[in-house]
């Protein structure tokens, strides 16, 4: 029996409701709330400030400094709080994404710090974290390339969905669940994020792509909106 | 023959916002202004603002951002060093300035630097130079120089622009209507003194007001009514 019917009911190539909030932290240069359903994220910009430690500093341009963590409630199973081996990993890539849209040759010696922090996790927090990201550093009056979306495409036994909750990452019969983070630019279409946890043929992979492409191109019409919106009130 | 001047240029300029990486104009005729960049044949933005074309240059407007410092710029800081040939000032920008003994409108002996100015204090300075590595600032000009009294707000550095209005008619605005002595600072610091604790809140309430409503046009003849109407309240509390 193949993977037909979701288990809430969505299409296959729709995404969760998404909710968009900004400036939702006051002390913060920017920032913002992006949700998929029940996963939420929270990102604040901090920046461009004098980077310490001083050997840190690049003389030619400013650096991106990403932090990401889940709240200890996040989760069903509660998370130890603090650092952990995902969590590094996960800022990691969500650094080397964002730092190919913003443009921080303007401010030699200094650093732009973004905190993500999930309150609450149904699966696909590490793409909601980008996308909260990316709002809260425009927000923030970063300058950017472009900007960013991103999105979580699963394949379960043989079918594709976008944007996978837990149950279906937990997917198991079949051949069982492969879950895809993808980030792209908005304007030049690159790659900014590929993470795969699980096994695809080279052919369905590109598919994949294709709809994660389609996907990210239709939250980022939704992001732009949402920050024009916040622009046209002041 | 003024009013014809400006109805052109009202037709010229026109504003929109945009987002980074959003195509603003395509074409080979417009020329790529602050925060905008050419790729190809079209006119990129690279930064959230607002969009601005007068004429042929294209720029934007940002509405929000920290504060960059440039030279002849007036801010305020908060002196969080003194070192052995003058102060280092925080102004409220990625980079911190520095105050040097030689800039100071008298003689200063060395051992004195704490006693003339000391960590904690608030300063009024105008930038002098900004290098690759920290801002000078100097105090020589009358006017400029340590606060003793007064109160401080904090405001978007990108807002100050309307603070002050065209060619300082908000600013005379406040300073008329609350009789206070008011600095601003580029930075997004305004220093307010008044000769009671009560005109102070007043005039910080009014610029915390056009902060709000920035982008209304002919803001001035609003925040004139916005006086009057808000004025009264103010002298009840007074009673």
């Amino acid at each position: 029996m193949s993977y037909t019917k979701r288990f809430d009911g969505r299409k296959n190539d729709e995404t969760r409701k998404i909710k968009i909030e900004l400036d939702i932290i006051p002390n913060a240069d920017g920032s913002a709330l992006f949700a998929f359903g029940d996963t939420i994220a929270m990102a604040a910009v901090y920046g461009p400030k004098q980077l310490h430690p001083q050997h840190m500093q690049n003389p030619k341009k400013g650096l991106l400094r990403v932090k990401y963590d889940m709240m200890s409630f996040s989760v069903t199973e509660r998370k130890r709080p603090g650092p952990n081996r995902r969590g590094t990993e996960i800022s990691k890539v969500t650094e080397w994404a964002l730092s190919e849209v913003v443009e921080l040759d303007a401010f030699p010696n200094t650093v732009v710090d973004v905190h993500i922090m999930i309150p609450q996790a149904n699966a696909s927090t590490r793409v909601a974290g980008i996308n909260a990201a990316c709002l809260a550093l425009a927000r923030a009056g970063v300058p950017m390339k472009e900007m960013c979306s991103a999105v979580s495409i699963g394949k379960l036994d043989k079918t594709l969905v976008v944007d996978v909750i837990k149950e279906e990452e937990d997917y198991e019969e079949g051949e069982g669940a492969t879950d895809i983070a993808l980030a792209f630019s908005s304007r030049s279409k690159k790659i900014l994020l590929l993470q795969l946890d699980g096994q695809i043929s080279a052919d369905e992979l590109k598919e994949a792509i294709q709809l994660g492409s389609k996907t990210c191109d239709k939250i980022n019409e939704q992001l732009k909106d949402a920050i024009k919106a916040l622009g046209k009130e002041e | 023959m003024t009013e014809e001047i400006r109805e052109e240029v009202r037709e010229e300029k026109s504003r929109e916002l945009v987002v980074p990486g959003e195509v603003i104009v395509s074409g080979e005729d417009f020329l790529p202004g602050d925060w905008t960049k050419r790729e190809g044949k079209d006119i990129i933005a690279s930064r959230f603002g607002l969009a601005e074309k007068s004429g042929r240059l294209v720029k934007i407007i940002p509405l929000s951002g920290i504060y960059m410092p440039r030279s002849g710029n007036i801010v305020i800081g908060n002196v969080t060093d003194v070192t052995f040939n003058g102060w280092l000032i925080d102004i409220n920008a990625p980079y911190s300035g520095f105050l040097p003994l030689a800039e100071t409108p008298r003689f200063v002996s060395k051992e004195d630097l704490q006693e003339f100015i000391g960590i904690g204090d608030i300063v009024v300075a105008k930038v002098d130079s900004v290098k690759s590595k920290g801002v000078d600032l100097t105090i020589k000009i009358r006017g400029l120089g340590k606060k003793e009294d007064g109160m401080i707000i904090k405001v978007n550095p990108s807002k100050v622009p309307r603070i002050i209005g065209r060619e300082g008619s908000m600013i005379n605005l406040i300073k008329q209507e609350t009789g206070c002595d008011i600095v601003v600072g580029q930075n997004g610091l305004v220093w307010i003194k008044g000769n009671t604790v009560l005109e102070e809140l007043f005039a910080k309430e009014s610029i915390i007001e056009i902060t709000k409503r920035s982008f209304i046009s002919g803001l001035t003849e609003k925040m004139e009514r916005w006086f009057k109407e808000n004025k009264n309240k103010s002298m009840e509390k007074e009673e």
